[in-house]
């Protein structure tokens, strides 16, 4: 891999790889079982370059913002190139979000250009307040001949002639702007450096190293910083390939496996337990003679990895679930929410050790892994090489806050100096879960102290961001809050949001109130519906500038209502 | 081609016996995460039956932020 100390700015360390490695592959994508496209280092650069050409002849500088909205694709990398290679800074947003919460975080990210998919481009020149941006050119990829592109140029044919300059960046100069939250409170835009990312990648790479020949395949969001990291950043920095795949269903995803030999996944506790569901479905279809003798394979196996995981020896043991991932897989990393240990230790057993690890995108995003040394399911980790781990004001049984320091911190969220200040204070993070070191230096996770819910897909949903659905609901006041925060529980698993409401002096509760918050909560998207609300009779507790105090009313709620007091919807 | 209405109750028949519900206890305006109790890749599934059934390519964005049966019959009529 690249000495990642050598350089200054993600589009150095880049444009170094593309010279390194020119006939290697670097990017694979499939749709369906249609193979689409295949670069090599050198035809990534020749894709690359005339766009950052086209984008400095549009005016584009350092330090100007360009958003990219897409799916997983061969694009939105070689668009992110071409941005760096400008010095420009990346704005990563989620094409998961409605077109209104796309438009209020490009709003706030100022970012002056937009590179996107048609479809998503359709949708968001609909959406109202599309005119309102101030953006000064729109790239719309894979639009149809005859398309309204609504003032958009077609990707494809954004091309300028002759060699683009290279624009140098500082380590400490901000490199993306990542949303961690904030389509519908204040939005939280984790500005990272490109020293934020060097650190992260030659941390993470000493660990879970990649080389020309790995396949990295790449399902999780490229937006996410996690998979911007090992589905692009690190793969590309040591010469190895990222597949990507235009249409995510279990079965494509399996189809993958075998069809590319994929080295390396990230995935959500989501997608894991789908995988070990067919798994287990198959297993227990086998005839009752051949189950036996899996099963005592399977053991065999357990015994002879318990100190690390010995990847030819399980292979060579139980070679048909081997080849159904593919047979080169050598490890796959869980994440973005919580992992059941016996999830953990299913495929661990079967010689397919998965890492579960811990972080956030203001942690720059990991910092904690499983390192297999040997494999642990309880615990999401130890720290990172150059992470420092705090458990701020630990508990009889050690359990506290934990806090981060490291040169993968973020360097601020983008104009929003006290929100900043209450997450960052002398270089440490606080997180704001709740865990416990372990004698060996491994993190065990216990719950959250701060008032937001993690789902299942590993979907971070902050309160504050849902209390806009419910505006002018006919009560006096209301106020979201995440349940365990409510009424603290040692979980991390099952979490949801509650509403609670304030009816006006004489309104009782009723039907048509019920209804109307039924209503509400169908119009947002599933992972960030309410699961009930409670009735709360005593004015909120507010600021001078009339902000409802969150931890006050959290407090006088737990003093005076049980969860039983939630009904449910 | 059929209808709007023909097209729902065929996606209405597919998820019912993809998910294993008895048919007549799913209607077009239900919310089919809360009703099948379903997460986002289990509708994957459902989409790729459809697929099949229908004989079309649905791309996987067609189901952005759709939850309830009528809406996805909708978006499938657009497409045959």
């Amino acid at each position: 891999m690249l000495d990642l100390s050598k350089y200054n700015s993600l589009g150095d360390a880049l444009r170094a790889a593309l010279e390194r490695w020119p006939d290697e592959v670097c990017l694979i994508e499939a749709d369906r079982e249609r193979e689409k496209t295949r670069y090599t280092y050198r035809q990534f650069k020749e894709a690359a370059l005339p766009l950052a050409r086209a984008l400095q002849e549009a005016r584009f500088a350092a330090g100007t913002r360009a958003a990219i909205l897409m799916t997983n694709q061969s694009k939105w990398l070689i668009s992110a190139y071409a941005v760096f290679f400008c010095g420009g800074v990346l704005v990563p947003l989620d094409y998961k979000l409605t077109p209104e919460e796309q438009l209020k975080l490009l709003s706030h990210s100022k970012a002056e250009f937009l590179i996107t998919e048609y479809p998503i481009w359709r949708g968001l020149a609909k959406a109202a307040g599309a005119g309102g941006l101030a953006l000064r050119g729109i790239l719309a990829t894979e639009a149809p001949a005859n398309a309204e592109l609504h003032g958009a140029k077609r990707w494809e044919e954004f091309r300028g002639a002759g060699e683009p300059s290279f624009v140098a960046r500082e380590r400490k100069d901000p490199a993306c702007i990542v949303y961690s939250s904030g389509t519908g409170g204040r939005p939280k835009g984790c500005v990272l450096t490109h020293e934020n990312y060097l650190e992260q990648c030659a941390a993470l790479t000493s660990l879970y190293p990649f080389w020309p020949g790995v396949r990295y395949l790449s399902i999780l969001p490229t937006n996410h910083a996690i998979d911007f990291m090992v589905g692009f950043i690190g793969p590309f920095t040591c010469g190895a390939a990222v597949v990507h795949l235009r249409t995510l269903r279990p079965e494509f995803i399996r189809e993958a496996f075998t069809r590319y030999k994929i080295t390396y996944m990230a995935l959500v506790p989501m997608v894991l337990k789908s995988l070990e569901k067919g798994l287990r479905q198959r297993f227990s279809e086998l005839p009752t003679g051949k189950r036996k003798m899996l099963d005592a394979l399977v053991g065999v196996n357990r015994a002879l990895t318990k100190g690390r995981p010995r990847p030819r020896l399980s292979r060579a043991l139980l070679p048909q679930v081997h080849r159904a991932f593919g047979g080169q897989l050598l490890a796959m990393f869980v994440g973005g929410a919580f992992t059941e240990p016996a999830t953990l230790q299913f495929f661990y057993d079967l010689g397919i050790p998965v890492g579960n690890g811990y972080g956030c995108t203001e942690a720059g995003t990991v910092i904690t892994v499983n390192d297999f040394k040997p494999f642990r399911a309880d615990t999401v980790g130890k720290p990172l090489p150059g992470v420092e781990l705090r458990i701020a004001d630990p508990d009889s049984e050690g359990i506290g806050e934990v806090w981060s320091r490291s040169r993968m911190v973020m360097s601020h969220y983008l104009d929003e100096p006290e929100m900043t200040a209450e997450t960052i204070a002398d270089g440490w993070l606080k997180t704001g879960d709740l865990g416990r070191m372990d004698a060996k230096g491994h993190l065990q996770l216990f719950g959250r102290k701060k008032n937001m819910i993690v789902t299942e897909e590993g979907k971070n949903i902050y309160p504050e961001d849902i209390e806009t659905y419910f505006e002018n609901l006919p009560v006096k006041e209301f106020c979201v809050f995440a349940a365990n925060y409510l009424w603290p529980a040692r979980t991390m698993v099952g979490e949801q949001l509650v509403l609670v409401v304030h009816p006006e002096t004489g309104q009782s509760a009723n039907p048509a109130l019920t209804g109307e918050i039924g209503e509400r909560n169908r119009r947002l998207l599933n992972y960030k519906r309410i699961s009930g609300y409670v009735e709360w009779r005593k004015d909120f507790p507010r600021t001078a500038s009339m902000k409802i105090k969150r931890g006050e009313l959290a407090e006088q709620i737990r003093a005076g209502l049980d969860r039983s007091a939630v009904v449910s919807l | 081609m059929g209808t709007l209405q023909s097209t729902t109750e065929e996606i209405l028949t597919l998820a019912a016996s993809h998910f294993k519900v008895p048919r007549e206890e799913l209607h077009a305006d239900d919310d089919f995460f809360k009703k099948l109790g379903i997460n986002s890749l289990q509708t994957l599934e459902l989409l790729t039956r459809i697929e099949q059934h229908f004989h079309i390519e649905l791309p996987d964005y067609e189901l952005q932020g759709v939850s309830d049966f009528r809406t996805l019959a909708e978006r499938i009529q657009s497409r045959l």
